[in-house]
């Protein structure tokens, strides 16, 4: 009798507990929002910087506190762990969203069309355009990507499908490690000094600038590849090799089609990785006021050295080049999110249908 | 036929003879060692699986089953450092006798594995198809159509999924999935179908119409079959092999082999005895 009496009260339950509303959680929040603003204050004028991180920590601090009162000491340090986690996210995402308004708001002082359908050759004033740099810079990616995709493909299959476990295969996956981690300068003066020995001192050329980026691009390709073609579950080539499929055959028709879309991924990723580069290109492929579509022939602008080189020798007054420089660089980031957007699309339309 | 169980060299003879009058596939191991690296999995293996008929290995989980299933068409090998001892003949051709290509040996001895694994990236009908095509081989439309329903037909898959053969294969149930395999195994008209726990992962109205296709199967094939379920073995098989293992580390080795009746009623060993009546371990 006194047990059917005590069902209905909460503290009688052992799977019940206290917990914080919505609107109790929103309170700390905005408690913390004041402190945060309180720690500007005295110094007159807001400082974004300042009042996120202060809020942020306060908010921390606030939670657990508030929590382990009312809720106890396991869901205190659950929202503790998640207002760690999702405050390092916000202190990651600060410098990006900050960098990205920055470009955006500079960048659209000269966003117009004859930015894109200009090039260089004989600007002295705030015209100009940056028609030559696209260019070049799809060039030069263009055959970058040309050249490291199969040597980097070809490399990955060997490593993950028939080196498993040998020497060489490892000998090879460390040589890769290292060449991820070189800097960048490095693969411009070896592209420089090896054009240097070929076709004389002082050589600058598109190719150039793709052997450049190839030296840089192709190990990540590897390795992404790599990574992918693992991740193919070994029932599928044990299937194809039980239908007395040759091991060739396997891979090019049941291991390469299912990774396909990471593979896709990560080529683009690599992509994305090289187009920036500036310094290797600075060397090898030097800068050129007007359009070159010849890659064996001449120097060859990309938009990373057109933009150091506006920033750098801006001209007078000095807001022409700055302009063009941060349109420029807008343009890089444009063209960084298109290729994204474009492997997203592709890998969700190669992606195997229905696998679990 | 019987008499001669007992003469491994006149089993390979009579094997080769069986094949030449069109009586089927008969499999004979012997001595057959099999080898993880240095470790020693399975040991001494001699059998003699009839042809046309429903062969089961039973025994506990690790006693190297899977991994002789796995040497009758040397897929053994596929794992890295794995290797074999011995001879399996099949139509009194060893299939580890000098220059046998094991890729022409699987064409031959298909198999079916415990898990459902269709291609993911091909259709139903692809699935079917994909032995074929993808042994080179230029099949026409029609050829194909007809293919993939005598496929289908066979594994009693065609009534369910002949209006979305292009649908993806991954889609199906599981236990739709596991036919779909069966399917594909046979459209390259193997003469032995290997199977290894094919209905481990399925539900009792899947394993019930596998074990029906098992039943029609084997008037046209050689079965050899991997199973837990002793129920299962007793229901499909006509010859049972029992497999055990000492412990762990130790080699497995056969107990005995003879007809499933005989070894669910009345086996020679203890360790069979205590092994089907569930008094094992």
């Amino acid at each position: 009798m006194t047990v059917t009496e005590q069902r209905p009260t909460q503290h009688a339950s052992s799977i019940t507990a206290n917990r914080l509303t919505r609107v109790q959680t929103g309170a700390v929040l905005a408690g913390a929002v004041v402190v945060g603003a309180l720690s500007w204050l005295p110094s007159g004028s807001p400082n974004w910087a300042r009042w996120i991180i202060v809020g942020l920590v306060s908010y921390c601090i606030g939670i657990y506190v508030v929590s382990r009162i009312v809720e106890g000491r396991r869901q205190g340090l659950d929202r503790l762990m998640r207002a760690v986690v999702t405050s390092a996210f916000a202190v990651v995402a600060m410098p990006l969203v900050s960098l990205l308004w920055t470009v955006v708001e500079r960048g659209t002082n000269r966003f117009d069309v004859a930015f894109f359908t200009d090039t260089m050759r004989g600007v002295t004033g705030a015209e100009g355009g940056i028609y030559h740099a696209i260019v070049g810079t799809m060039i030069v990616t263009g055959l970058a990507t040309i050249m490291s995709v199969p040597f980097g493909l070809f490399t990955a299959i060997y490593l993950a499908e028939y080196g498993h476990g040998t020497k060489l295969a490892k000998a090879i996956q460390s040589m890769v490690d290292v060449m991820t981690g070189i800097p960048s300068i490095v693969a411009g003066l070896f592209a420089y000094a090896m054009f240097e020995m070929i076709f004389g001192p002082g050589t600058r050329s598109g190719i150039a600038g793709a052997v450049a980026l190839t030296v840089l691009m192709t190990p990540v390709v590897v390795r992404s590849s790599e990574e992918m073609l693992r991740l193919v579950p070994n029932e599928l080539r044990e299937a194809a090799y039980a239908l007395g499929v040759p091991k060739w055959k396997t891979i090019v028709k049941v291991v390469l089609p299912t990774a396909i879309a990471g593979i896709i991924t990560g080529v683009v990723l690599s992509i994305a990785r090289v187009i920036g580069e500036t310094a290797p290109l600075l060397v090898t492929a030097g800068l050129a006021q007007g359009v070159n579509w010849n890659p064996f022939d001449g120097r060859m602008t990309t938009l990373p050295v057109f933009t150091y080189y506006q920033y750098v020798q801006p001209g007078v007054p000095p807001s022409n080049g700055q302009d063009r420089a941060w349109a420029a660089a807008l343009v890089l980031i444009i063209i960084v999110m298109v290729l994204f957007t474009v492997a997203r699309i592709l890998s969700s339309v190669l992606k195997p249908k229905g696998l679990r | 036929m019987t008499e001669s169980v007992d003469t491994p060299i006149s089993d390979v003879a009579v094997a080769a003879l069986d094949a030449e009058i069109g009586l089927g596939n008969r499999i004979v191991v012997e001595n057959l060692n099999i080898y993880y690296g240095d470790f020693l999995a399975v040991r001494d293996v001699n059998m003699v699986i009839e042809p046309r008929s429903v062969t089961a290995l039973i025994g506990p989980s690790g006693c190297g089953k899977s991994t002789f299933i796995r040497s009758l068409n040397r897929m053994h090998e596929v794992i890295d450092g794995a290797r074999v001892e011995g001879s399996v003949y099949v139509d009194g051709e060893d299939l580890y006798g000098p220059g046998v290509d094991p890729v022409a040996v699987r064409r031959k001895v298909g198999m079916v594995f415990q898990r459902p694994n269709p291609f993911p990236t091909m259709s139903i009908a692809d699935n079917v198809l994909a032995g074929k095509r993808l042994n080179s081989r230029r099949i026409n439309k029609s050829e194909a159509e007809d293919l993939v329903e005598k496929s289908l037909r066979g594994a009693n898959l065609w009534e369910e999924v002949k209006d979305r053969l292009d649908k993806p294969g991954s889609g199906l149930s599981g236990g739709q999935q596991q036919r779909l395999c069966i399917a594909r195994a046979i459209a390259v008209e193997p003469e032995i179908l290997l199977m290894d726990e094919p209905c481990s992962a399925l539900d009792p109205i899947s394993t019930l119409a596998i074990e029906q296709l098992m039943n029609e199967l084997k008037s046209t094939y050689t079965i050899v079959i991997v199973t837990h379920n002793m129920q299962q073995a007793a229901r499909v098989s006509s010859r049972t092999a029992f497999f055990t293992i000492d412990g762990t580390g130790q080699p497995g080795y056969v107990v005995e082999m003879d007809d499933t009746d005989v070894m669910f009623s009345n086996p020679k060993q203890q360790s069979t005895i205590d092994y089907v009546t569930g008094r094992f371990g």
